[in-house]
């Protein structure tokens, strides 16, 4: 089985919501709909306080090049644009929603016919991604739009689909294969049709059979689609090590994924650009995991952006009584949110919520050179002198120690037996290093 | 309002601790351990019982009052500092100098750099170098009744089972009939010598241990055995006698691999172990001393620093000419 070849983890997999279906949440009360919510500019508003919208209308349109417009989930009216906290804790432009309870809450369906879509030239696939919201929905929300915009002088051989979901405890991605396989295999030839793409490959972790399973028999009815059954270990869902397991390529320090030939989408990615051309349909919820030890009714729910996390976490049986820490994301790269009245937005793939006693950190021990941290760095770092280098603020020697390399996956972090907070160290260096250019 | 705790990435811990870590290595000594007792009977005791005391009490002692820092003898290094400096010790030592040499390696050789991870040189071996160089004699008299390995010895037979130890034997006979070695009884302890080093075949099961739960990586005992056996084999020896008898195995094992004084990267792991491997042939062939792993190993010990700085692991996707 393949994988990639530098360093990795084996964390417990803790996948509670494996095997559950897909439940929708309906929007209700008052979503909060975050300006920001891919990599790059924020979206500019179409919208004032008084407009009554409808699902699926455009609010905000695009604020740049990287940058995706933002649409309304439900019905209803505006009741003010204000600056709201994010689940990073960060203050952000939000557009408030009040929700008409009364209304229908379907985004409209406007399919296309077959003929349609076959007549589709790749700059008006690529037209319709980008008017629809659509961004990596793995988490890094970048604008799928900009990945498919292939620079001048290079060539995409190869669609990745990202069905790796390493993350402990996420079974989102899992939920959306078993259950729509065809319509991301659908997505996916899209994609390779709108970047020029010739092959598509599928990578997913061992430990979904279903899963893989159900992607390959969907797979079966197109040519030139592989669907690769990879071995599991973290981080393979990272963008450069998918790549490396599947096709052996290493993107370069500093480089992107296309300078290697190489396009990655997210599994959800590719099934909301499906949507999006099959059925018209923008990009106003996502699939996100609930989940953790205490968590009553944990599951995978199709959830409006907008919704606070409270209110979502009520859907999947409310806070437990012994939550000490609620985590947007999943536990390895996932954030730890302070306020949950935080709303969702398109890069949060998973709310788990941890018991007290698994929150605390463990007292730091002094570094005892294993080299574990040396080992597990996928990116062929030395965790241990970056930390060190950091806490004694020699920022330009981190530099030159490849810091910026860093992907923050924490497999150092993790797999420390002094319990050393080395990524904590290595992420100040890392926003120093910004500060100083 | 939640009182919620916030916290960066990641949230999840391997639960993997250094005190595991160290208790990993006591265990995969322990059938070492057995074989000392067992060969050299309760003097043997003894001298562990001293090593041990006397490391955990002094880093107890130099933590609480000079440190004034929590204890430190939990985590199981000062046991294995104390168990390893044992195992490198005559059973017929006075125990007073096996207390002494115990009070160099923790007190000088550890703590006096800053504790555990900040030393530069194995203390153990620091210990034991310490008593080698100034107790020349009662570090090289061994127990009387002990076979020496040798199984008969033309014109060497009056050292067979009078304390002394195959290298030694070997040191001053160097033209005697190998074949007389019975390797059998190096594999098993049955031969003269530190407490530890008898028995290979002990020694071997804790190396399987400490492959098998990931404390330690082949790259250091391997390169060692290979590079000794090699260089053994260069200059005229017999590999299998270089690397059975004396103090290599217990040196490959768990004297290199010690996390603190060995290299970061597999590449300079490598590196290290070859070098190790023959600087100790080189002492066994052309030195005074009969025995050279120590002195191989505290001497590499000094160029971790340098290793670490020249063998630095292969940044992602990097290439090689772009360094």
């Amino acid at each position: 089985m393949k994988t990639f070849r530098i360093g990795g983890i084996h964390p417990a997999p803790d996948k509670i919501t494996a095997g559950k279906l897909i439940v929708a949440v309906a929007p209700s009360g008052q979503l909060r709909i975050l300006l920001s919510q891919s990599i790059g500019a924020p979206a500019k508003p179409v919208v004032k306080a008084g407009d009554t919208v409808l699902p699926g209308m455009m609010i905000a349109e695009a604020g740049g090049f990287v940058s995706a417009p933002v649409h309304s989930p439900c019905a209803g009216t505006v009741a003010k644009i204000e600056k709201i906290r994010n689940t990073k804790g960060l203050w952000q432009e939000a557009i408030i929603i009040n929700v008409d309870e009364q209304a229908d809450q379907n985004v409209p369906e406007r399919p296309r016919t077959p003929e349609e879509i076959e007549a589709l030239t790749a700059d008006r696939l690529i037209g319709i991604i980008s008017d629809a919201g659509i961004v990596g929905l793995g988490g890094a929300t970048f604008p799928t739009r900009v990945k498919l915009s292939v620079p001048e002088g290079k060539k995409a051989e190869y669609i990745i689909i990202n069905g790796a979901e390493c993350e402990p405890y996420l079974t989102c991605d899992d939920a959306i294969m078993r259950i729509h396989a065809t319509e991301i295999i659908r997505g996916a030839e899209l994609l390779k049709r709108a970047s020029g793409a010739e092959h598509i490959i599928v990578g997913i972790e061992a430990n979904k059979p279903e899963a893989i399973d159900a992607m390959r028999q969907a797979a079966a009815q197109y040519a030139g689609v592989d669907v690769v059954k990879l071995k599991m270990k973290y981080p393979q869902g990272s963008e450069k090590q998918l790549i490396d397991s599947l096709t052996g390529r290493r993107v370069p320090p500093g480089k992107l994924p296309i300078d290697v030939g190489c396009i990655v989408d997210n599994v959800a990615t590719a099934f909301a650009v499906y949507e999006a051309v099959y059925l018209g349909k923008p990009l106003t919820h996502r699939v996100l995991t609930v989940t953790g030890p205490e968590v009553a009714d944990a599951g995978n729910f199709l959830v409006p952006f907008g919704l606070s996390l409270a209110s979502i976490i009520d859907r999947a049986g409310g806070l437990p009584d012994d939550t000490g820490k609620v985590i947007a994301g999943g536990p390895m790269m996932g954030q730890a949110v302070a306020d949950l009245d935080a709303p969702n937005a398109k890069g949060t793939s998973g709310i788990l919520i941890i018991p007290a006693k698994m929150s605390e950190r463990k007292p730091t021990g002094p570094c005892i050179r294993c080299a574990k941290c040396v080992d597990a760095c996928c990116m062929g770092l030395e965790p241990y002198l970056l930390m060190t280098l950091a806490q004694n603020a020699l920022w330009e020697e981190a530099k030159k120690h490849s810091a910026m390399s860093c992907l923050e996956c924490g497999s150092c972090s993790f797999i420390c037996p002094a319990d050393r907070p080395i990524l904590d160290f290595i992420k100040l260096a890392k926003s120093r290093i910004k500060a100083m250019k | 309002m939640n009182n919620l705790t916030v916290s960066l990435s990641p949230h999840i811990h391997s639960r993997n601790s250094i005190t595991r870590e160290m208790w990993n290595v006591i265990i995969a000594l322990i059938p070492a351990l057995a074989v000392a007792i067992w060969t050299f009977g309760l003097p043997a005791l003894a001298v562990i019982a001293v090593c041990l005391a006397t490391c955990v009490l002094c880093e107890w002692l130099i933590v609480r009052f000079l440190f004034h820092r929590p204890s430190t003898i939990a985590d199981g290094s000062a046991i294995i500092t104390g168990l390893l400096l044992a195992f490198n010790l005559p059973a017929s030592i006075p125990l007073w100098m096996a207390a002494v040499g115990s009070v160099v390696a923790i007190a000088i050789a550890k703590m006096s750099f800053g504790g555990l991870g900040r030393n530069i040189w194995n203390p153990a071996l620091t210990g034991r170098v310490f008593l080698l160089i100034s107790f020349p004699a009662a570090m090289t008299t061994w127990p009387e009744g002990v076979a020496s390995g040798v199984a008969h010895i033309s014109g060497a037979s009056a050292h067979a089972n009078s304390g002394a130890t195959l290298l030694t034997t070997l040191n001053a006979h160097p033209g005697m009939d190998l074949d007389s070695v019975n390797i059998l009884n190096l594999l098993t302890g049955n031969m003269n010598g530190s407490l530890g080093e008898v028995g290979s075949l002990a020694i071997i099961i804790g190396l399987i241990y400490l492959l098998a739960t990931k404390t330690i990586k082949w790259q250091i005992p391997v390169s060692i055995l290979a590079s000794a056996a090699f260089f053994s084999f260069i200059f005229g020896g017999n590999p299998l006698l270089d690397l059975l008898a004396g103090g290599l195995m217990l040196g490959a094992v768990f004297m290199a691999t010690d996390y603190v004084t060995s290299p970061m990267t597999a590449k300079g792991q490598i590196i290290y172990g070859i070098l190790i491997g023959m600087i100790t042939i080189i002492i066994r062939r052309f030195g005074s001393y009969p025995e050279g792993v120590s002195f191989a190993i505290l001497l590499m010990n000094s160029f971790v620093p340098l290793i670490n700085r020249y063998c630095r692991p292969r940044v992602f996707g990097e290439r090689r000419a772009a360094k």
